[in-house]
């Protein structure tokens, strides 16, 4: 047994020094990273290495129950993911089946303007809104009003976008929208191109309307291209970062706070590695059940 | 209006499915959802219009209300000070050695790890492709603190290698070169070893050669990772000198909408897109083929 095992090492060292260059790095700073985190969580740990010191599941009970602010954090993440997910499916969605049958070059244009934003890096959208959101001179407050809007949400008066509450977040959610649709729209392009004709050919001689056969061909055919965009989309967003720092800070009134941006301040800036830590396994939790959860709900739908 | 079912055009050649043309409802139904999504492709692009636009702009002139849609008395002297009074060609430089580096990386490390994992059998194989799938799931957040406390105690703050060194492995990259590793036929490899070619050469003469749209692929997409990393980046860049363009730019904007100089804070961001928008323009198929191999197989 075991020298069959030692045979078929000696077989695959070839193997293994083709993936040591991908897995020595790996395991220095990945793995070794990952381990350490899980571990700090259950310290105090601050700048000075000599003061660490173990406190058990303090840090975990600190952020649920006392920490002003990380409840809320969780609460404004779940937020974005639910609005900025499903709202981006449906418009890739929309888009996509819109635009499959128009011609190679317009297809074209379309798929470039919706990948734009995202080449164009989130710090450059980020800086770019805050100016179009901007109460006094904005662009977005300039449009509204040209189309009577203002006058219709709120008596006339320019809004705060940024800065009212009640906007905020929403505010937020558009940018990080905007450029989470460019990735969906191409997969799904890609999985349209996939369905076999024949399938609709076959529909509309047995008497379906083009209604049926997208919900019994289109849709079902679609579903291993959605769930993976689903969870792509889902983890991506639940990064949200880029966005608050640089357009709200958390604001107004905690609002626009979110997990990773509260691992920032907390574990980097306020440099609490223990407190910190706690907060970034926190966040692995909610990942993994929501990414388990979807495989399993839609791979139930699959079969 | 007849919604009829998806509209076979006439004169199409038999067989040639990306011409077919099926179509969901009726016509001015379809004129009307087309109308929408140009709309939204347009609401996309303005913001990038308006910051180009914005960079030519004088303070007096980007604070007007009514906004200047197009700016009556456009001036260089945003470009000026990003240009000349600020160090941003070193911003630009340090992105692009911090980007092409991790591409560089990525691309020898997936290369060589997808040979392994797609066309070879060794013990561990299915536990060590987990292991890097995996992190591929996870927000790289989760680490960013004990990773932080690492860089610390190598004193690697402000350098290349401290920016570069978390992203040697590409994750995606193996997993997609895992998929394209599995399309090469095993009779084509069978055949070189027959002639005798080591594995080395047959790794530097068939595989590199045949993998080369993947490869392009990964470049690609490693180095938009690299050029958007913008947490990692503003954590281990405390001096000036070594900040990355996005994260140099960023700091013209300094939250805190007020005072804020506009015109230099847009020229910026347009400073900071035109490497990546030039990329996206030149390799376009490479991106869509990046994006779709992962997905559709796996």
């Amino acid at each position: 047994m075991l020298q069959r095992f030692t045979t078929n090492v000696w077989k695959g060292r070839w193997a293994y020094f083709f993936i040591a260059p991908a897995m020595i790095p790996f395991a220095i700073f990945t793995a070794y990273p990952l381990v350490q985190g899980l571990l700090l969580s259950f310290y105090k740990a601050g700048v000075n290495r000599d003061k660490w010191k173990y406190i058990g599941l303090k840090n975990y009970t600190n952020l649920l129950t006392r920490d002003p602010v990380f409840p809320t954090a969780i609460k404004n993440t779940f937020l974005f993911v639910l609005g900025v997910v499903p709202a981006a499916m449906v418009i890739c969605l929309f888009v996509a089946v819109l635009i499959y049958p128009l011609s190679q070059r317009k297809q074209t244009f379309f798929r470039a303007a919706f990948y734009m934003p995202v080449v164009s890096a989130g710090v450059v959208l980020a800086m770019v809104w805050v100016y179009i959101y901007s109460q006094e001179y904005g662009l977005l407050n300039y449009i509204f009003e040209s189309l009577g809007l203002l006058n219709l949400l709120n008596d006339g008066e320019k809004i705060g976008w940024l800065a009212q509450t009640n906007t905020a977040l929403l505010s937020l959610a558009i940018v990080v929208l905007s450029w989470s649709l460019g990735q969906p729209l191409i997969l799904f392009l890609a999985g349209l191109g996939a369905i076999p004709e024949p399938l609709y050919d076959a529909a509309k001689i047995d008497g379906a309307n083009s209604w049926q056969s997208f919900w019994k061909i289109t849709l079902p055919l679609l579903r291993p291209t959605m769930l993976f965009v689903l969870v792509v989309l889902t983890i991506a967003v639940f990064q949200v970062f880029v966005v608050v720092q640089l357009m709200t800070l958390g604001g107004p009134a905690n609002a626009t706070q979110t997990i990773v941006y509260r691992i920032w301040v907390t574990g980097i800036v306020g440099s609490k590695f223990g407190y910190g830590s706690a907060m970034a396994v926190i966040l692995l939790s909610i990942v993994s059940v929501v990414a388990i959860v979807q495989f399993k709900l839609l791979d139930r739908q699959l079969t | 209006m007849a919604a009829t079912a998806y509209e076979t055009s006439g004169g199409m050649l038999p067989g040639d499915q990306m011409l077919r043309r099926r179509y969901l409802v009726g016509r001015w139904l379809r004129y009307l959802a087309l109308t929408i999504v140009v709309v939204l492709a347009l609401i996309l692009l303005i913001p990038i219009v308006w910051m180009i636009l914005g960079s030519f702009k004088i303070q007096r002139v980007a604070l007007a209300y009514p906004p200047e849609l197009i700016p009556s008395n456009p001036v260089m002297d945003n470009w000026e000070r990003l240009l000349i009074g600020r160090p941003s060609m070193r911003w630009l430089l340090n992105s692009l050695v911090v980007a092409g580096g991790i591409a560089i990386f990525g691309v020898i490390t997936s290369t060589c790890a997808g040979y392994a994992f797609g066309k070879k059998d060794f013990p561990g194989r299915t536990l060590f492709f987990w292991m890097i799938l995996m992190t591929m799931m996870l927000p790289r957040q989760i680490y960013i603190i004990p990773l932080f406390v690492l860089m610390k105690s190598l004193g690697w703050f402000n350098s290349y290698q401290g920016m570069i060194a978390p992203y040697i492995v590409y994750p995606f990259g193996v997993f997609l070169m895992r998929q394209y590793m599995q399309s090469i036929p095993d009779e084509l490899l069978e055949a070189a070893r027959m002639d005798g070619a080591s594995e080395l050469q047959l790794f530097r003469h068939m595989i590199v050669p045949l993998s080369r749209p993947a490869i392009g692929a990964i470049a690609i997409f490693a180095f938009m990772a690299g050029w958007n990393d913008y947490l990692w980046q503003l954590v281990l860049a405390t001096d000036e000198l070594w900040l990355t363009l996005p994260v140099g730019v960023a700091k013209l904007t300094a939250s805190g909408v007020g005072s804020i100089d506009i015109g230099v804070s847009m020229a910026g961001a347009t400073f900071a897109v035109i490497p990546m928008l030039l990329i996206f323009l030149l390799f376009q198929n490479y991106f869509i083929k990046g994006i779709t191999v992962g997905a559709l197989k796996g």
